[in-house]
């Protein structure tokens, strides 16, 4: 039996998504996550014991950059898309410290 | 009352001395404008990809070593998602599930004696950038100068039931890396930072009580008062019967308190996974020989071998052997002088003087240790006067002078020129005949205003030994 | 023969032998959006006024050698989640409205240095998540074969432009077979590349470890020729690739007497439309007249391809997506209360519906309980289906696919139900799980006249047998004929 997804775990999700949904927008994303769930359950089935996650196809490692200088100074093209910039930085809503 | 024992755990981030982030080629240079050291990359914009500095690995490989940890010779980064506007991928690039170093332990010294201190893993991550609150507008401003700066964080395990351990913990951790030379671990500037993880006991309980990780904490002093605060408030918890709740808290220094970090937006589920955008590391068998090979002498094999080879007190050594370059100044100023003992007493007395005169950092001393042996060997042979010496050496300590022609330009050598001596001696006996009168009554304490006065005229630049001698001998002439 | 008409290889050999100029070459292909675009809807954005400023640079440099490749002076299209230095790059979402990239896509780099000129961004699935090209925040795209039809997706636009011939050729990104996909549904073919052969530099990330941006065209030349041009290690991406071997050209010998075809057999049994089956069967026929062994296989992962894919995409699809939130670059709410409140509200009402059903799924898979059970357990199954295709090249060269269950759905009936819209990607996942190189060739056509493509899938690193086999195979099928031809009934 899949995971039921009840409103505090789409409350959950919400938070960890930064996502607000409410109504009937909420109610359809919990059938469709349930119904996904539901579906992928099918990955029971298969017997994965022993087997490592593969998280990389590839088995290269040690891809490595040396420690020297190469970037100057990009503020202005970086603070170019800003929705909000004040004295060559990102403005938010004020954090709590 | 019941007897409480505090059980405490670090996790202590340490900023690594790369020239550049972790992840890019932009400085990390401290200061600058702010967001000037940032690029796609570390300000997380769409379509740009980390790309790893192999110095970053080197450093963390030599700290685990000298921190006696294992190796996970197949380590990975993955990725801690939260939202925070310090963060701009919204998630930090770290280790969780395989670490570059764990299990390793370091000694420290507390009035108690020794007692080792285990680590339970060491990890690479990137640093976050800057929040600032802005004065005039109810918004904060992000600066990502910081933002991708290489670090280290060393995660003990609960082995410190003290302020007194866990500063000896930190200050061990310090100097290990200082001596490494992958950080300058300054609290004040951040490049050292700790967590406190804490929980308290009944004494002779084998179980762990409720901890709490508390945040914040930038100087030594700091630690020991949210240490003790943190304690007295977990014991009047329990003893008012109220469970102690598992969360993280912010020390306020000034206030000398602590406050609660939780909201309901930080769900602390961090959804960790393998990133992947960056390929596996695989540190080799050769590769961690090398990096052994490469480790330089610490602290405590030096102070053993400045007792043993140099003949110096233990506290001598101790002292000496704080600060690596320092210890290093002081190594090779006592081959140039060829003699150790001379060297160190000169160290203890000027150099750290001054050090601590101008608040400077030991590593930001910067003279030429042939000048000092120079100068040294001009004492030892009694060209200039102790009291010029020490002068002229703030001159070497400050601009690195040649004391020798220094010396030489100014005047301040001795004189050995005995004409010069002996009609000074004559002119002075003969401009102070009462004084004279007495002396040659048998009044001999008249004798040391006689050579204060002499040396005067001379400007120091004769040895008392040598003054006294002369005057002896014009005196019985004048018997 | 009509220039419009001309493939991306053949242009260029016009132009280089001087019977036309680069302009002309820019002109057609505006000429053609000029007539179709409003019906077909394959374009975000168009650069009409620096393509012909380019043009005559280009036709400069070809003259004096700057630029010497086989693809100088051809127009391309790119699609829009790949940077563009200077220009909008939407991913097709809101919430990247305004957004200029100051940077540029490194295969953008590879395309400008091959003389090519870049004539405008594609539309596409919100941030390449979907299949029919629907889930773009600005609009459509229609199948230029019939405008009632979706053109497939994400690379819906890519793929249309192609087709309507409002581009020689086009950049596509493929993380599931979007690529391929759309390739089928629209008649012109598309290969997605060994993962790590083309640079990600500069693609805005879907799927990290999936994603892989590959060439769409006209024929196979067109596609290999194209690959060409932006393969090749790029030390900005870490998980580039060194390969050694990159004259993909070279492949297209058209002998494939003696080589091997595996044919999953699982493939073919059920969910698979009756035209799509025949019309594949018929390829098996005529790569066995062309000397080709055919052989039938099992593949016992298949019913886990789609769970494996889907846990895995939408999770580093969430992470990925973290970082819009308004607070860098696109778009932030008007209104808000507080940080986290900007965080929700922009996120929101930035992200299309499909885009935020994949954060949310993402999330879920990789909270705290449920990231053994779902994530890791995805990935041993990404492992175990790496085992089946590894064990498969070691008998076969080459294995074949449909490259979709069925041909171009019908505009609005696919959003309905996604879950049965993804399991339309059965075909196209493990290809991207396991990093393998495959290319979509069109291969018949159904009643209706829709197109069909045969996917030719080929072990890491051997896009050089796929090419030779697609090659080989388009020589015998011949001429495929273009929407206009085609029976479009637009």
């Amino acid at each position: 039996m899949a995971k039921i997804i009840d409103d505090e775990t789409m409350e959950n999700v919400c938070i960890l998504a930064k996502l607000s949904l409410s109504g009937q927008e909420r109610e359809k994303a919990k059938a469709d996550m349930q119904k996904m769930l539901d579906y992928v359950e099918k990955l029971d089935e298969l017997d994965t014991s022993g087997v490592v996650p593969l998280s990389h196809i590839f088995g290269n490692a040690n891809v490595f950059r040396e420690d020297v200088v190469t970037n100057g100074d990009e503020s202005v093209a970086m603070l170019k898309n800003a929705p909000k910039a004040k004295d060559g930085q990102y403005q938010v809503p004020k954090t709590i410290g | 009352m019941k007897q409480y024992e505090t059980v405490i755990g670090l996790e202590v981030h340490v900023e690594l001395a790369t020239r550049t982030k972790i992840f890019c080629g932009c400085s990390t240079a401290f200061g600058g404008a702010p967001n000037t050291h940032t690029c796609p990359v570390c300000t997380g914009m769409p379509g740009s990809l980390p790309v790893l500095n192999k110095k970053v690995v080197e450093f963390a490989l030599k700290a685990g070593l000298a921190t006696n940890c294992s190796i996970n010779q197949y380590c990975k980064f993955d990725r801690k998602n939260y939202f925070y506007p310090d963060n701009p991928q919204n998630y930090q690039i770290s280790q969780l599930y395989l670490p570059i170093c764990h299990d390793g332990w370091v000694e420290i010294q507390t009035s108690a004696g020794k007692k080792k201190i285990r680590i339970h893993e060491m990890h690479m991550e990137e640093d976050a950038g800057k929040l600032i609150h802005d004065e005039w507008e109810d918004c904060s401003l992000v600066d990502y100068n910081r933002s991708g700066v290489p670090l280290i964080e060393i995660v003990s395990e609960p082995d410190m039931r003290s302020a007194e351990e866990v500063i000896a913990y930190l200050e061990k951790l310090r100097c290990t890396m200082q001596y490494l030379g992958v950080s300058d671990c300054k609290l004040q500037e951040g490049s050292m930072r700790a967590d406190v993880n804490l929980s308290i006991r009944q004494v002779g309980s084998d179980t762990f009580g409720t901890r709490t990780e508390m945040k914040n904490l930038n100087s030594f002093k700091a630690i020991a008062r949210a240490i003790e605060g943190e304690r007295e408030r977990q014991i009047e918890l329990l003893e008012m019967g109220r469970p102690v709740v598992q969360e993280t808290r912010r020390w306020d220094d000034n206030k000398e308190s602590s406050h609660a970090m939780r909201s309901k937006e930080d769900a602390k589920d961090y959804r960790y996974f393998p990133d992947p955008d960056l390929p596996p590391i695989h540190i080799s068998d050769q590769w961690i020989q090398d990096t052994k090979a490469q480790l330089p002498e610490f602290r405590e094999e030096k102070q053993q071998r400045y007792q043993k080879e140099y003949g110096l007190p233990a506290y001598d050594a101790e002292i000496l052997t704080e600060s690596r370059h320092l210890a290093d100044l002081f190594e090779e100023t006592a081959t140039l002088s060829g003699n150790p003992k001379k060297t160190a007493n000169w160290f203890m007395g000027e150099v750290l003087r001054l050090v601590k005169e101008k608040g400077m950092e030991p590593e930001k001393v910067h003279f030429g240790a042939k000048h000092l042996a120079d100068l040294l060997d001009m004492v030892e042979k009694k060209q200039v006067s102790a009291q010029n010496a020490k002068r002229v050496f703030e001159k070497v300590f400050d601009q690195d002078i040649d004391p020798v022609v220094y010396i030489e330009e100014k005047g301040l050598k001795i004189v050995e020129d005995t004409g010069l001596l002996k009609s000074t001696v004559t002119r002075i006996l003969d401009e102070n005949p009462e004084p004279l009168a007495q002396l040659l009554e048998g009044k001999d304490k008249v004798m040391g205003y006689f050579v204060g006065l002499i040396m005067k005229e001379l400007k120091g630049k004769a040895n008392p030994a040598g003054v006294r001698e002369a005057l002896a001998d014009e005196i019985s002439k004048r018997k | 023969m009509d220039l419009e008409k001309m493939t991306a290889l053949a242009l260029a050999e016009k132009i280089k032998q001087h019977q036309i100029s680069v302009v002309d070459g820019v002109k057609t292909v505006f000429d053609q959006i000029e007539k179709k675009e409003d019906r077909v809807h394959a374009y975000l954005d168009l650069y009409k006024k620096e393509a012909y400023t380019r043009a005559k640079q280009v036709e400069k440099g070809i003259a004096d050698g700057t630029y010497t490749g086989p693809l100088a002076g051809v127009p391309i299209a790119v699609k829009d989640n790949i940077c563009v230095q200077g220009k909008p790059a939407t991913c097709a979402s809101k919430i990247l409205e305004g957004f200029e990239p100051q940077y540029q896509a490194e295969v953008i780099d590879r395309l400008e240095k091959a003389g090519m000129i870049i004539i405008g961004k594609t539309n596409m699935d919100e941030f390449a998540m979907g299949s029919t090209t629907e889930t773009s925040a600005y609009g459509i795209t229609r199948n230029p074969w019939n405008l009632e039809h979706v053109p497939g997706g994400s690379s819906g636009g890519s793929c249309a432009a192609v087709a309507a011939g409002e581009a020689y050729m086009a950049l596509g990104s493929d993380t599931g077979g979007s690529i391929r996909q759309p390739s089928s549904f629209c008649g012109v073919t598309g290969l997605k590349p060994t993962y790590g052969t083309v640079s990600r530099y500069g693609l805005i990330a879907y799927a990290s470890s999936l994603d892989q941006i590959g060439p769409v065209g006209k024929d196979v030349a067109d596609c290999a020729a194209l690959l060409q041009v932006i393969a090749g290690h790029d030390p900005k991406d870490s998980t580039s690739q060194k390969r050694e071997d990159l004259n993909f050209m070279e492949a297209l010998n058209g002998k494939i007497t003696g080589m091997k075809f595996g044919v999953p057999k699982e493939y073919l049994a059920e969910g698979i439309d009756p035209e799509v089956k025949a019309a594949f069967m018929e390829v098996l026929k005529t790569l066995t007249e062309l000397g080709a062994i055919v052989e039938f296989f099992s593949v016992k992962t298949m019913e886990y391809m789609i769970p494996a894919y889907y846990i895995i995409a939408s999770a580093e699809a969430s992470s990925n997506l973290e970082r819009f939130d308004g607070v860098k670059y696109g778009y932030r709410a008007k209104e808000y209360e507080g940080l986290h409140d900007m965080y929700k509200r922009s996120r929101t009402e930035g992200f299309g519906e499909e885009v935020k059903r994949r954060i949310m799924l993402g999330s879920f898979v990789l909270s705290s309980g449920y990231y053994d059970a779902y994530y890791l357990k995805a990935l041993r199954t990404k492992a175990l289906i790496m085992q089946e295709f590894n064990q498969a090249f070691e008998k076969y060269d080459v294995l074949l696919a449909p490259a979709a269950p069925y041909t171009a759905p019908k505009i609005g009936e696919s959003l309905k139900d996604p879950l049965a819209m993804y399991l339309g990607d059965i075909y196209t996942v493990a290809v991207n799980l396991c990093g393998l190189p495959g290319i979509s060739v069109p291969c018949g056509k159904d009643h209706t006249g829709l197109p069909i493509g045969v996917q030719m899938i080929g072990d890491c690193f051997m896009e050089k047998k796929i090419l030779r086999a697609a090659h080989a195979y388009e020589q015998a099928r011949g001429d495929f004929g273009t929407p206009e031809e085609g029976g479009a009934r637009a």
